[in-house]
């Protein structure tokens, strides 16, 4: 935690920082685990596998067997040609031959194995990124306000790729097992006495292994987790860029970034520094094999028992294990950063907190609805534990009557987003309950609110998509709709003048649009859908007063059948409104008319006359400032 | 009138860039990568001689020991063969040395390179965020580099001492025949020209499978960004559709480039082969002529593999190479892009600092016109000729309706962007003059958008001004009249804010985002519709606590509400782009034009003709 003192020392309000979940060390059996992990990769997809793995044989078998061509080439071209035998042109054409052959079957075992356990690979990668991805969308908004948008995307990229990772050289490695066996059987056969060098350094290899991936457990899961602080950390600041800016924090940032991919380089030096241990070791020690087979190969000819052919190659198969018998190495040494992604990824597959639906259909398909919360209570879950923070709706009751239009009034962090977004069932309330046409929401089928609420939020989220995409969503709706409902919106004009006109594509978020364009793009988008009840959450607020007031006028006279809810402090609005929510500090201060709480609510009065009230204040200001200016003068 | 846009430097715009350029380019840019480079390369000579001992043993082994003089001699065997475990031992111990250097030096270099870039980043214009996906940038600074990392600390590592064993091998074989050298040289010479033609392609390939890595990752994070949307319209499965089409396009790119891969890999292995026969074929006659011992024709087809087995490692390395090198490149073209407004103390010149004190302004034949996408385009012109001088210690108001230029003027001021015609002074000095370091302290503006980062309250107004301390917070939220709103959070100014201030209401981030420009004690305060999202009673209060502490300071405010333009020393009226209107509230109302209208429909909608008369 040293470099968090750091941090803190450098400013004297302290960033608490990221809370770093450092115990998310992979614990024993990591092997085991990653072999389940190896075993549901394979049952997923058998067919590339196979090929891989057949691939691989193939290989292997044909190192073996390049390895017995080379001592029969010894034993019957090389010895007979030096002993001064002739050697004929048909054996050096067959020599030739055998060496070519074993060759072409290798390369075709190879593209075997490299096709099938790529495609293995990347197949699995993206069907998993699919399926972290597809439970992001299940999940509640609650959970998702748990987790940053970094973690998330290291979830479904990092993470994913981390666990499939040993997929690459594992059939490889099957290929090996296959070749030792086979390497084991010929030496038993040949000699006994080779066969216990062979099963003296065997072992030890599996054990050096067995050693190398327990080293790099620890450091492996650390610099995944710094990983996903590294990425965090530059999403967050990229996604402010414009305040970075416009405080000229620019250094500051590169500091505190500095600081995570310092903490990220520290766990990769640690983690190269064990590998640079370990892969001399893993090197040195089939040489070592070589050598002492060597030794006890000449004592064995010295007593008549080997051929030099066949020293020659044991002595080259040892050589050439050398490198494949590494892929073992490889998939052992990238296992626990595939059980830690493995089992980060399971970690959202297996999250719940879903909002479960219920299976009621029977929401009127026309006509305004009616909506209503009883004894409502809310509280956010805590970011970091996830417990129920304080409370910031308290008792919440009130109806909407088919056909009305609400306005939901009050100070800001008064409790009216939370207000809108339990109408639409963002979240549920932890008391009471909201109800729609009389149901509760819990109880509704999944997209069947959706079907009949639909909500502009007071921060308008674009997609990367064309303008028209981001009204339809998706669904079908005929030109004539889209455009009825933007220019309700007030959106035509703009959209029509942009460079492809409804086909222009927005860019990431909508940056290329300004908020006021963003709002009415949204409110369209809602529109569209006809909604029996609207829900506007202070969805006008960078609209200009004159657009404003023509969205509101038009809204009046389409006389929409619905029910519109809105959230807002200018009195233009809230003079459509048939009636007033008063809301503070999360609780309903009073419901009326516009008239009556203005008369009888002093603290409504004083929030929505505060521009008159200061305009009269400022005149009042100005006059007697003219007075004295008067009397000074005179 | 339209004019020829000037095009943005966007990041990944063609520049061509063969891969060896690249590497090196990307190896010089890292100072850490060649310090001890020599010693370490040195290390790898030793470390790769011990890739030869064994074969030298086999061939000394056979020679001396089994066909020597004597026969079978068993005590020159031990004696060879413990030579030999001596030398694997202690060239082993050299590799690990390398090693280690080498992952130390590789990961201090990366390090800094991503920071470098992340800076970089940032300091490229708000014209280039706009344009490049946020994921796609966050990707420079991680995936990119771990695909350097994973080069650098493995296949780097195995590429060195291949080299090395490759020119060790030759050198062996050399010396133990040079015909049979030739043999070989010439059997695995078109080798090198069939991993050229992989390699080109191979290099296109990665170069598209990153590409789709980072619209794969802006698919997903946009599902995360608008979880409320998706949620609220039913559109998960719309929202799946569209990431899973960028992830089968990233599989599809994945997989061709792996296959590529396997066939390149291959390719060695046919070529060794013939290698082999080669050797044993001329070899044999050869030695049936007298001309090479039986032991070193067998320790030659030793050579043989170890001659093989770089350059199929090479090629296995070449593949991890060309993942490196385009992610070298991604990183280099953000390195090469020209940040477009430029800060005069790291662009050659040193720049001038702003005195404090009063600000004045000068705006002379302003123009501003957005980049085109491509070259030749016709401008898109926002703000026209705009001729302005602001004298110290006014409040200005900036009026107009969406689109009028009222944010580009904003941003110009500031120098988030610069003029695309004309120049603005600051105090008589260009603005582009200005150290950013002195203009960032001096000018500071608080857009609408209140952004907040993942922390707590008080650390977020603390960007304001780094080592303030909690009790000065605390008083600039008394000072704005918001002491209240802040007792009634939670955990107080410990509060912590979520990701991108979520926990907030869109009203309250932008309480601590002026609270945050409040602390900074800026000499011009450019507020860009700040209080949008405030309810009115706490906008009149912020406007009034304000306006005390802005006497004796420049103010310009960017407004849709007029109240504030009311309270202004002197409003300005944008319309398309052309200051249409300028003077105090009273005036211009007095004028039967653009201001007139607006005030109009501001009044019927705020004040809604049931304004209390004075109480």
């Amino acid at each position: 935690m040293s470099t968090d003192e750091a941090v803190a020392a450098e400013e004297t309000v302290a960033d608490p920082g990221r809370d770093v979940v450092a115990s998310e060390v992979a614990g024993p059996g990591v092997v085991r685990r990653g072999m389940r992990i190896l075993g549901r990769a394979v049952l997923t997809e058998p067919k590339p596998f196979a090929i891989a793995v057949v691939g691989a044989a193939v290989y292997g078998g044909m190192t073996v067997a390049s390895a017995t061509v080379f001592g029969r080439v010894t034993d019957r071209v090389i010895v007979p040609a030096y002993a001064g035998g002739a050697v004929t042109r048909g054996t050096l054409a067959l020599a030739v031959t055998a060496i070519l052959g074993v060759a072409l079957l290798k390369a075709v075992g190879i593209v075997a194995r490299r096709i099938g356990a790529t495609y293995m690979q990347v197949k699995l990668q993206a069907s998993y990124r699919e399926r972290v991805t597809r439970q992001y969308q299940k999940l509640p908004l609650s959970w998702h306000r748990r987790h940053s948008t970094g973690t998330l995307l290291a979830h479904a990229n990092a993470d994913v790729e981390a666990a499939f990772w040993p997929i690459a050289p594992f059939p490889f490695s099957c290929g090996v097992v296959l070749m030792l066996l086979i390497t084991g059987v010929i030496l038993v056969r040949s000699d006994l006495f080779l066969a216990a060098v062979g099963f003296l350094v065997g072992p030890a290899i599996a054990v050096l292994n067995w050693r190398y991936n327990r080293a790099l457990e620890e450091p492996a899961t650390l610099a995944q987790q710094r990983r996903a602080d590294v990425s965090s950390v530059a999403h967050e600041s990229f996604d402010g860029a414009l305040v970075v800016k416009t405080l000229g924090r620019e250094s500051a940032e590169t500091d505190r970034f500095e600081v995570e991919a310092r903490r990220l380089r520290d766990e990769l030096v640690r983690y190269g520094r064990i590998r640079a241990l370990f892969d001399p070791l893993m090197e040195a020690l089939p040489n070592v094999g070589v050598l002492l087979i060597l030794a006890v190969g000449v004592w064995r000819i010295s007593t008549g028992d080997l051929s030099v052919g066949d020293l020659v190659q044991f002595a080259y198969l040892f050589t050439l294990l050398a490198f494949p018998i590494r892929a073992i190495g490889w998939v052992l040494s990238d296992m626990p950063r595939a059980v830690v992604g493995w089992e980060r990824v399971q970690g959202v597959l297996a999250a719940t907190g879903d909002l479960p639906y219920g299976s009621d259909r029977g929401l009127d398909a026309e006509g305004a609805a009616a909506a209503d919360l009883v004894h409502v209570a809310f509280a956010y879950e805590s970011s970091t534990d996830g417990q129920a923070g304080s409370p910031v709706l308290h008792d919440v009751t009130f109806e909407a009557t088919p056909g009305r239009t609400i306005a939901i009034v009050g100070p800001t962090g008064a409790g009216k987003s939370t207000i809108a977004s339990l109408l639409v069932r963002l979240a549920d309330p932890t008391q009471g309950s909201v109800h729609l046409d009389g149901q509760d929401l819990r109880t509704l089928a999944r997209g069947e609110l959706s079907r009949s609420v639909a909500i502009v939020f007071q921060h308008s989220f674009l997609f990367d998509d064309t303008v028209r995409g981001n009204i339809t969503l998706g669904e079908r709706f005929s030109d004539k709709q889209v455009r009825a409902a933007s220019e309700l919106a007030q959106a035509d004009g703009f959209i029509r003048a942009l460079p492809d006109g409804y086909d222009t594509v927005v860019g990431e978020r909508g940056t290329s649009l300004s908020g006021g364009q963003r709002q009415r793009i949204a409110l369209a988008r809602a529109l569209t859908r006809r909604p029996r009840l609207l829900i506007l959450d202070d969805a006008t607020s960078s609209v200009d007063t004159t657009v404003e007031a023509a969205i509101l006028h038009g809204l009046r006279d389409a006389r929409l059948p619905a029910t519109i809810a809105v959230v807002a402090y200018r009195q233009a609005t809230i003079l459509l409104a048939d009636e007033i929510i008063f809301v503070d500090r999360g609780r309903v201060q009073a419901t009326g008319t516009h008239e009556r709480l203005l008369e009888t609510v002093p603290g409504y009065a004083r929030l929505v006359t505060a521009y008159a009230d200061e305009a009269v204040r400022r005149e009042r200001r100005r006059s007697d400032q003219a007075v004295q200016e008067a009397e000074a003068a005179s | 009138m339209s004019t020829t846009a000037p095009t943005l430097d966007s990041i990944d715009r063609a520049r061509p860039q063969g891969a060896w350029p690249t590497l090196v380019r990307g190896l010089r840019l890292s100072p850490e990568f060649r310090d001890g480079l020599g010693l370490t390369l040195l290390l790898a000579l030793v470390a790769t001689a011990g890739r030869v001992i064994v074969p030298v043993a086999v061939q000394q082994v056979i020679d001396r020991g089994l066909r020597g003089p004597g026969g079978v001699d068993v005590a020159i065997v031990l004696q060879l063969s413990g030579a030999a475990l001596l030398g694997v031992v202690v060239t082993s111990a050299f590799g690990y040395v390398m090693n280690y250097r080498l992952a130390t030096a590789t990961e201090t270099a990366l390090a800094a390179l991503r920071v470098r870039a992340f800076r970089h980043i940032h300091d490229l214009s708000l014209l280039h965020h706009a344009t490049e996906h946020r994921g796609a940038l966050v990707s420079r600074v991680t995936a990119d580099v771990d695909t350097i990392s994973q080069f650098m600390q493995w296949g780097g590592v195995v590429l060195i001492v291949n080299v090395g064993q490759l020119l060790l091998a030759t050198a062996v074989m050399s010396y133990y025949s040079w015909q049979l050298t030739l043999v070989v040289i010439v059997t695995f010479a078109p080798l090198v020209f069939v991993l050229r033609w992989f390699q080109t392609r191979l290099s296109v390939a990665y170069d598209i499978v990153r590409e789709r890595v980072g619209d794969m990752l802006t698919a997903i994070s946009e599902s995360v960004g608008g979880a409320d949307v998706i949620r609220a319209y039913n559109i998960e499965e719309r929202t799946d559709r569209r990431i899973s089409r960028a992830v089968q396009r990233e599989f599809r790119a994945h997989y061709r480039a792996g296959r590529l891969g396997a066939f390149m890999f291959s390719s060695g292995e046919l070529f060794a082969a013939a290698a082999t026969a080669a050797a044993v074929v001329v070899g044999v006659l050869l030695g049936v002529d007298g001309q090479l011992s039986e032991g070193r024709l067998v320790a030659f087809l030793f050579l043989v593999t170890l001659f093989v087995g770089p350059v199929q490692i090479a090629t296995e390395v070449l593949d991890q190479a060309q993942t490196a090198i385009a992610g070298w490149r991604r990183i280099l073209n953000v390195l090469d892009t020209r940040p477009d407004v430029a800060d005069p103390a790291t662009a050659g010149g040193g720049g001038v600092d702003i005195p404090p004190g009063p600000v004045t302004l000068r705006f002379e034949h302003v123009a501003f016109a957005y980049p085109a996408r491509e070259a030749g385009a016709v401008a898109d012109t926002v703000l026209h000729d705009v001729n302005l001088e602001i004298p110290a210690q006014t409040r200005v108001a900036v009026v107009g309706e969406t689109g009028s230029g009222k944010t580009t003027f904003a941003k110009l001021l500031t120098r988030l962007m610069d003029p695309t015609g004309g120049q603005i002074l600051v105090n008589g000095v260009a603005l582009t003059e200005v150290r950013f370091a002195s203009l960032r302290r001096r000018i500071v503006m608080v857009p609408q958008d209140g952004f907040l980062f993942d922390t707590t309250i008080a650390a977020n107004v603390a960007h304001g001004r780094p080592g303030i301390g909690q009790a000065d917070v605390a008083l600039a939220f008394t000072e704005l009249g918001l002491a209240d709103w802040v007792e009634s959070l939670p955990q107080q100014l410990s509060t912590r804010v979520g990701e991108r201030g979520g926990s907030l209401s869109v009203g309250e981030r932008q309480l601590v985002a002026l609270a945050r420009a409040y602390v900074a004690n800026p000499d011009l305060l450019v507020l860009d519709e700040a209080t949008s999202a405030v309810d009115p009673a706490t906008e009149v209060r912020l406007q009034r606590a304000l306006d005390g502490l802005t006497r004796g300071r420049t103010a310009i405010a960017i407004a849709h509400r007029l109240s504030t333009a009311e309270a202004a020393d002197e409003v300005l009226v944008f319309d398309n782009g052309r200051i249409v209107q300028r003077g105090p509230h009273d005036d211009l109302l007095a004028q039967d034009g653009v201001y007139a209208g607006l005030h109009r429909s501001w009044v019927a909608g705020s004040a809604g003709g049931r304004a209390p008369v004075a109480r």
